[in-house]
């Protein structure tokens, strides 16, 4: 395991070796905190709470996780530089790891940097920290759940677009579940028992995520998201062997 | 040092690689070669343990790379074919970042192999600039680069004065041979000439199985007062 930082740095690094860590940093920022201001009423509502900035996590995610993390592995494939990689002295574990993490710390710092609305609450009024850390740690842990979905999508194609538009579907997929659209699609149109509904509702980004915008650290969260982030993780190793 | 025993791979329905077996000592350089297709870069990523073949084995110095890829490849250098590597870093980065997963840990340690290597192949002037700016004959020289900056006991180079100029090709040329004394070098080349030039070993392979493995002199000497070329062409003829 002593190979992951190698290769943490070189692909944490590497988004700052281009312009692409700028424009997405710059446009996440504007999206995520405009929604919170214009669609969410982040000063209309006149309360101290971060709850608007974080509603729209799930959908924002939706489009910038799988723009951030398309790359991961189609890029290696298409220039060949994943030949290089792989005949270097590290374990395809600790490449799919690194490069994960990588990623991660990248959509956290992203996520991290709206901390001056969280200074502003705490100028104006006096906001639940709690609250607002559990907001953040749900928030990191959900990307970390997309980043997942997105890094086994690009371990399976060299075609970057391809890669951008199946994770999106899954993703689409995984918040779609825990709506209620989906919900009287499955009991009323499909006529499926209430059980199975709420069964499959479980997998849902949204069911999962919702207790942590209200100040909720529930286990069970908790361990819905590191275990689909595992889960994605595996298979991603299992899809890059050969 | 390399021992490769009834090496097999499939693609579909295509038998790339069909029972190739060979052994390279210390001070060998294998020059391998063969047409477009014939299994060359395929046995080569089988040997690295980029591929992992369906039968037969590949072993240096006694370890199996399907059994241990991780200390196959420590005691590995490899250059693909074409030399990729992450074009938006510079050439200092680049190596350092191999150096670094090569296990060179403290900044020192990494400087000093960076700088063996940059001065083995002449990067001096393009340390600070990114790959991707390179022409293609520098970037042929990072992987190289690359590939011997640990000083590994085995190299195993694919094309590796493809796209160089005649005098790069040559500067290339005694690099190998200077270093070859105490290693085991198998390369892949298009270029027969290579071969009479630097190498003390030659297989030339044709539909994915070994059609000779003789000295250069040997290879000559099928057919007296032929060019090397022709030798070729009556080798490979099943290619064609």
């Amino acid at each position: 395991m002593r190979q992951i930082s190698p290769i943490f740095k070189r692909e944490f690094f590497g988004y700052f070796r281009s312009p692409v860590a700028y424009v997405f940093l710059i446009i996440f920022l504007f999206s995520s905190v405009g929604l919170a201001f214009f669609a969410g009423g982040f000063f209309k509502g006149g309360i101290a709470t971060m709850e608007s900035y974080f509603y729209f996590h799930p959908w924002l995610f939706l489009f910038l996780v799988p723009a951030a993390g398309m790359r991961l592995w189609s890029e290696e494939k298409r220039s060949g530089t994943v030949e290089l990689l792989f005949t270097l002295p590290i374990t395809i574990l600790e490449a799919v790891i690194g490069k994960f993490l990588a990623a991660w710390a990248f959509l956290a710092l992203a996520i991290l940097l709206s901390f001056p609305m969280a200074l502003t609450l705490a100028y104006l009024g006096s906001p639940d920290w709690g609250v607002i850390i559990s907001g953040y740690v749900g928030s990191i842990l959900m990307a970390g759940g997309y980043l997942g979905v997105c890094s086994l999508m690009s371990a399976l194609t060299k075609n970057q677009v391809i890669s951008f538009v199946l994770s999106v579907f899954v993703c689409v997929m995984l918040v779609l579940l825990g709506t209620s659209m989906f919900n009287t699609f499955m009991t009323g149109f499909l006529s499926l028992p209430v059980g199975l509904t709420d069964l499959v509702a479980n997998f849902s980004f949204l069911t999962h995520f919702d207790a942590f915008t209200k100040g909720i650290i529930d286990p069970k969260d908790l361990i819905f998201f590191v275990s689909l982030t595992g889960l994605t993780l595996f298979l991603n190793v299992v899809a890059l062997e050969r | 040092m390399i021992e490769v025993k009834g090496l097999v791979k499939t693609y579909g329905a295509k038998r790339a690689v069909d029972g190739i077996t060979f052994t390279v000592k210390r001070g060998d350089i294998l020059g391998f070669l063969g047409p477009n297709g014939a299994g060359k870069s395929t046995t080569m990523k089988m040997i690295t343990g980029f591929l992992s073949p369906d039968a037969g084995s590949a072993t240096i110095d006694g370890v199996n790379v399907v059994d241990d890829p991780v200390a196959v490849k420590q005691k590995l250098g490899y250059l693909p074919e074409s030399a990729p590597a992450y074009p938006e870093m510079t050439v200092e980065e680049f190596l350092d970042f191999i150096a670094e997963v090569r296990g060179f840990r403290t900044a020192d340690a990494r400087q000093a192999q960076v700088d063996r290597a940059i001065q083995l192949t002449h990067l001096n002037p393009v340390r600070k600039q990114s790959i991707e700016t390179l022409s293609k004959g520098f970037k042929q020289r990072v992987g190289f680069a690359q590939a011997l900056l640990h000083d590994p006991a085995v190299l195993v180079l694919d094309e590796p004065t493809d796209g160089l100029d005649p005098n790069q090709k040559n500067e290339v040329r005694s690099l190998i041979k200077n270093m070859a004394v105490e290693k085991a070098v198998i390369l892949s080349t298009h270029i027969l000439e290579e071969v009479d030039a630097i190498c003390n070993r030659v297989i030339i392979i044709s539909q994915g199985r070994v059609v000779a493995d003789e000295t250069p002199a040997q290879l000559r000497a099928r057919k007296p007062g032929a060019r090397i070329d022709e030798i070729f062409r009556d080798l490979t003829r099943g290619d064609i």
